[in-house]
């Protein structure tokens, strides 16, 4: 097949292109969630994303959750930001992160004005923004504007043997046309870290890895009352026949083909070496790992399933693809891509490589995932530990 | 062409059942897919879709090989064709 040179995006003022044009209203912490519903409620065509957090983190946490937020709000799929937060120095700092894309972004804080009038002022602003969102047309922009991340969930046999290779397929595919690509899930390379460590496409890179999955593993072995049984694999993992972290791992590894990674994103980081494949550290269940990859950038994401996850983001499209014929005969309706004939070997891994890069163009060209459809929006930050 | 059981690499001591499900007694079409081979076995269990079967007898101790690498340890010996899953195979990590 002859791969497409480009594909219709939102150009956003920093240069960057979006899959998507949506108007996010971003609370700084769990107590603004019910403002930012209430403004979402009142302006149609915004979306609000509430959240657990925000408040007493501190140190490399509370970083982080910075990073998500900014981040979230800097995504090129995201056209304008209305933040509120509690307090006007936090919701400011976030403002500032986000403007210094040039998109419209305002802040609005709680303190000594409350919920109803400050839904009524964000309200206004949120009006103004949606509508001169909507007057944003699609252009043709290249492939290499593409930010692809992957991640599996509700792996089983399957995965490993078609539906991640599958993706394998595409990056390797797609990875000479300039596009930005990314893998996480630290936990679950265990087994397979090794392996993934000689993937660095320079010893710097290699040594990054290997400290980044050390440290995970010693956390693990810190925290752990037992094993991790019942979690790495999961009872869903189990029941599609996967044995061991090991073979999980192994399974997992499969999406990234042949390419190498040229460094190790910290959750949520922006990636500043070019285009390329890049590593993050982040947990392996699946709306977290989504979240810090839409916060770092990335505009479109690539999801193989086994026994059937059906996790969406607010504002990163999820694209879904199985090779378990029972997943798609059960659970159709969260499948976009279906990869079972590798099984049958009606089907071999490049013609499922070239089916998943049709339909990740035409999600990319506006296409509804199959987790937007159905509404599917988890939004969901990462904690490094307890707050103050 | 049917295929029953796929084998990631050929150094691998275990396939894949493929379709729905595997009873036991039933002659299996497995194909390698490293090289592009073909090879049978007899099942001895019922198997179903996404599980392994054991392509060799496994005592206690011995290393499971799945994509020519190592997932796990044998804790109770298997036959050639019996079901490998967590009844018999751990992890050698945590």
């Amino acid at each position: 097949m002859e791969i497409p040179k480009s594909f219709l995006g939102y150009k956003r003022e920093n240069g960057r292109a979006g899959t998507r044009n949506h108007v996010i209203i971003l609370p700084v912490d769990d107590i603004s969630n019910a403002c930012a519903e209430a403004v979402a409620n009142n302006i149609k065509g915004t979306i609000a994303l509430p959240h657990s957090y925000g408040r007493l983190q501190f140190g490399a946490d509370l970083e982080l959750h910075f990073r998500t937020m900014i981040g979230t709000g800097c995504n090129p799929n995201v056209a304008a930001v209305i933040v509120i937060g509690i307090e006007p120095k936090w919701t400011k700092k976030i403002v500032d992160g986000i403007a210094k894309t040039g998109k419209p972004v305002e802040g609005f804080h709680i303190e000594r004005t409350g919920d109803i009038g400050t839904t009524m002022k964000a309200s206004k602003k949120a009006q103004e923004f949606v509508m001169w969102a909507s007057e944003k047309q699609r252009e043709e922009c290249p492939m290499s504007d593409l930010w692809i991340s992957v991640k599996c969930g509700e792996s089983d046999t399957t995965s490993g043997l078609a539906a991640n290779p599958t993706v394998g397929n595409l990056m390797d595919k797609l990875e000479p046309m300039g596009v930005h690509l990314c893998f996480g899930e630290t936990s679950e390379l265990t087994g397979a870290e090794q392996v993934c460590a000689t993937r660095g496409a320079t010893k710097e890179a290699s040594d990054k890895f290997m400290k980044t999955w050390n440290d995970y593993n010693d956390f693990i072995l810190k925290e752990a009352t037992d094993d991790l049984s019942e979690s790495q694999p999961t009872a869903g993992n189990i029941a599609g026949g996967l044995t061991t972290i090991e073979e999980k791992a192994f399974g997992n590894f499969q999406k990234i083909g042949n390419c190498k990674f040229i460094d190790v994103l910290e959750p949520a980081e922006e990636p500043t070496k070019g285009k390329g494949l890049y590593f993050m550290d982040t947990s392996s269940a699946a709306a977290e790992c989504v979240t810090l990859q839409a916060a770092a950038g990335f505009n479109i994401h690539l999801f193989p399933t086994g026994q059937g996850n059906i996790v969406g983001n607010p504002i990163e499209p999820v694209v879904k693809l199985t090779a378990n014929p029972l997943t798609v005969k059960g659970m159709g309706e969260h499948i976009d891509c279906d990869v079972s004939k590798i099984l049958t070997r009606e089907m071999n891994m490049s013609q499922a490589g070239d089916e998943l890069i049709k339909t990740t163009l035409r999600v990319a060209n506006g296409r509804l995932t199959c987790a937007e459809a159905l509404g599917h929006k988890e939004f969901v930050m990462t904690k490094l530990y307890r707050s103050a | 062409m049917a295929t029953d059981i796929i084998i990631h690499d050929k150094k691998d001591n275990v396939g894949v059942v493929v379709i729905e499900k595997i009873i036991p007694k039933q002659d299996c079409a497995c194909w390698i897919m490293e090289d592009d081979s073909s090879t049978n076995i007899q099942s001895l269990d019922e198997i179903p879709l996404g599980h392994k079967i054991a392509m060799t007898d496994l005592n206690e101790g011995d290393t499971i090989l799945k994509y020519g690498h190592d997932i796990g340890k044998v804790v109770k010996s298997i036959k050639k064709g019996e079901h490998v899953h967590v009844h018999n195979v751990k992890t050698k990590k945590w």
